[in-house]
């Protein structure tokens, strides 16, 4: 699937800093970034270089000091809690590094669970769920808990739950990070493949070169500014 | 119902966690309940009392008698329906522990005013027939296996000398509270038994009872009885039968005040115990939260689950505390003998119960919902359990 020029993520001087026993720690200064729609962005950087805060700024988990920030044509920095909430639900997918996934559920019903936000009932929700899991060749683990789950199939059920919304980007933060050589590499080509052949725009944090060379591009950080 | 499913899982995450949170529940539960009971059961005397019922007793105290040429006197007042009259005995029966009340009542008109004792009418005759009859409660008949023809001899202390009766009737109580533990005879063998061993103390009434044409001339007939022997050696005290019984129970105020605190504290501590098993659930969960939230739960949602948890969890604790109350009170109840007049779980107890697990529920969870409610998302991701 080819990418669309327009950019579905603009972010203007965005500033972000931490306040710690009083003083201030500038994290991200003067951020201006572009992504496209359908693109698939690598955010590089040494530890504390501020790639996972521009990332929850993105996701709108996290407030911005300074600047503008619009995803999707909406400037989420003017959100309240509730509203930026059901705008998440509804525009952004999460793979963590540790899955996040709920110990008490099926790989079925955490896949499921975004869905509750929806008005889509149970039925629609059962079909979306089964597509979703059978995209991410867990098929035949629907009823599994997550402990009964190896580290790469929890992080495939995690992609599952992320693009069950359909949302308009994907946030993951070092989706390979907790995982070993042969997982990672199934779990990357599952994002590219999720960014091939569905377009999603994806917006990767990583340390891992590798996991890394499979974006179409890659942003460097550093010291909370980037690269040129 | 899927969160209903979610809810329900979680309280069974940690099962030995859960169970000795529900077990304390549980203890705290029933503790309330049969303390409630006691404090209810000490009462019950009170409770019991009919509303259209006056008793007179000399004013000074109740250690004095009144005569027994009052009962003429009292019956020609206006509103009053009928008198009887009844000497507290206090006999004891093979020892002191086998405390049950034991009257001497005027045979032929106390159980017309009394009608919540039922005795089958023919057993009712024989006790009048019987100068050394009795009639006994179900529940102290139950208690020393008293059957009727059965001689029973009890150790006067107030009036000195051994007593020997012979159970004529058993009463049933018409409603569950009324006291079905008490030990009637007739007055005339007590009276009669003075007269040859103690003649200064014959024809001394203990308390008339006063039976009312209506429930509503209580306070007149009471000021009138009382104000027709008012200078007389032996004045009056009238007042209703309720008020007669708190008069006892006001008595031993402090250790119902005490007993009604415990039952409170123990509430209290298992509140605190819950309150910290849920701040515990809740910072291990933390994370959890803030996925939640990440993907677009709010503060509601994650709200309903804590609480809903708590509830689960207070909930089991409180259906089995109250299901263990019952046959508990029972053998508590069994256990004191005829110490109180009626030992039964009421259902005022039972809501009190409902009410405490639900607010040990709302306690539990208020803070640990508030903090899962406010923490950042980030901070609550960044916290790996």
């Amino acid at each position: 699937m080819k990418q669309n020029t327009q950019a579905v993520v603009e972010i203007r001087n965005l500033a972000k800093a931490y306040h710690r026993g009083g003083q201030v720690v500038p994290v991200l200064t003067d951020i201006t970034l572009d992504i496209a729609a359908g693109d698939y962005v690598a955010l590089m950087g040494p530890s504390g270089s501020g790639k996972s805060t521009l990332l929850n700024l993105i996701a709108g988990i996290d407030k911005p000091d300074a600047g503008s920030l619009r995803v999707g044509g909406v400037d989420i920095v003017t959100l309240d809690e509730a509203d930026l909430a059901a705008w998440r639900a509804r525009n952004v997918g999460f793979i963590f590094q540790f899955y996040n996934l709920m110990p008490v559920l099926t790989a079925f019903e955490n896949v499921e669970l975004p869905l509750l936000l929806t008005d889509l009932s149970a039925r629609e929700r059962e079909e979306h769920v089964t597509a979703a899991l059978a995209m991410v060749g867990l098929s035949d683990r629907i009823e599994h808990y997550p402990s009964e789950l190896s580290g790469g199939q929890q992080q495939r059920v995690a992609i599952a739950r992320a693009i069950i919304t359909d949302p308009t980007i994907l946030v993951a933060d070092e989706p390979t990070g907790d995982l070993d050589r042969a997982s990672a590499e199934d779990v990357l080509n599952l994002i590219d493949r999720l960014n091939r052949e569905l377009g999603k725009t994806i917006i990767m944090v990583t340390h891992d070169p590798h996991a890394a060379a499979k974006a179409r591009s890659i942003r460097q950080l550093d010291k909370g500014e980037l690269a040129k | 119902m899927y969160y209903l499913k979610m809810i329900f899982r979680n309280a069974l995450r940690h099962r030995l966690r859960s169970g000795l949170t529900v077990l304390g529940i549980v203890v705290a539960i029933v503790a309330f309940g049969l303390l409630r009971t006691v404090v209810d059961a000490w009462y019950a005397g009170a409770e019991a009392a009919s509303k259209s019922r006056l008793v007179s007793r000399n004013s000074i105290s109740l250690v004095f008698s009144l005569p027994l040429a009052y009962s003429n006197k009292i019956r020609q007042i206006d509103g009053v329906k009928a008198v009887s009259y009844a000497n507290w005995f206090g006999g004891v029966y093979v020892t002191e522990k086998n405390f049950f009340p034991q009257f001497a009542v005027h045979a032929p008109t106390y159980f017309d005013l009394y009608p919540e004792f039922v005795v089958p009418p023919a057993q009712l005759r024989d006790f009048q027939r019987d100068r050394k009859g009795a009639i006994v409660g179900r529940r102290l008949a139950n208690t020393y296996g008293f059957k009727i023809g059965d001689s029973v001899s009890l150790r006067g202390t107030i009036f000195p000398g051994n007593w020997e009766f012979v159970i004529r009737g058993i009463y049933d109580g018409a409603e569950k509270k009324t006291d079905v533990s008490q030990f009637f005879f007739q007055w005339d063998y007590l009276n009669e038994t003075m007269r040859k061993v103690a003649p200064r103390r014959v024809n001394s009434v203990g308390v008339y009872v006063i039976g009312l044409s209506g429930a509503d001339r209580a306070a007149e007939v009471a000021a009138t009885v009382d104000a027709t022997f008012k200078n007389s050696l032996a004045e009056t005290l009238t007042e209703t039968e309720q008020a007669f019984q708190l008069g006892f129970v006001s008595m031993t105020e402090a250790i119902v005040v005490a007993i009604r605190i415990v039952s409170y504290l123990v509430i209290f501590i298992i509140m605190a115990v819950m309150a910290n098993t849920m701040a515990m659930t809740v910072r291990e969960r933390m994370t959890e939260y803030a996925t939640l939230k990440a993907l677009g739960f709010g503060g509601g949602h994650l709200a309903a689950l804590i609480f809903g948890e708590a509830a689960v969890i207070s909930g089991l604790g409180a259906m089995l505390g109250i299901f263990l109350t019952y046959p508990l009170a029972e053998k508590f109840g069994k256990a004191t003998g005829t110490l109180f007049p009626a030992f039964r779980v009421h259902d005022e107890t039972v809501y009190l119960q409902l009410a405490c697990a639900a607010l040990i529920a709302v306690i539990a969870a208020l803070v640990p919902c508030w903090r899962a409610a406010r923490v950042r998302i980030v901070d609550g991701l960044r916290n790996i359990g």
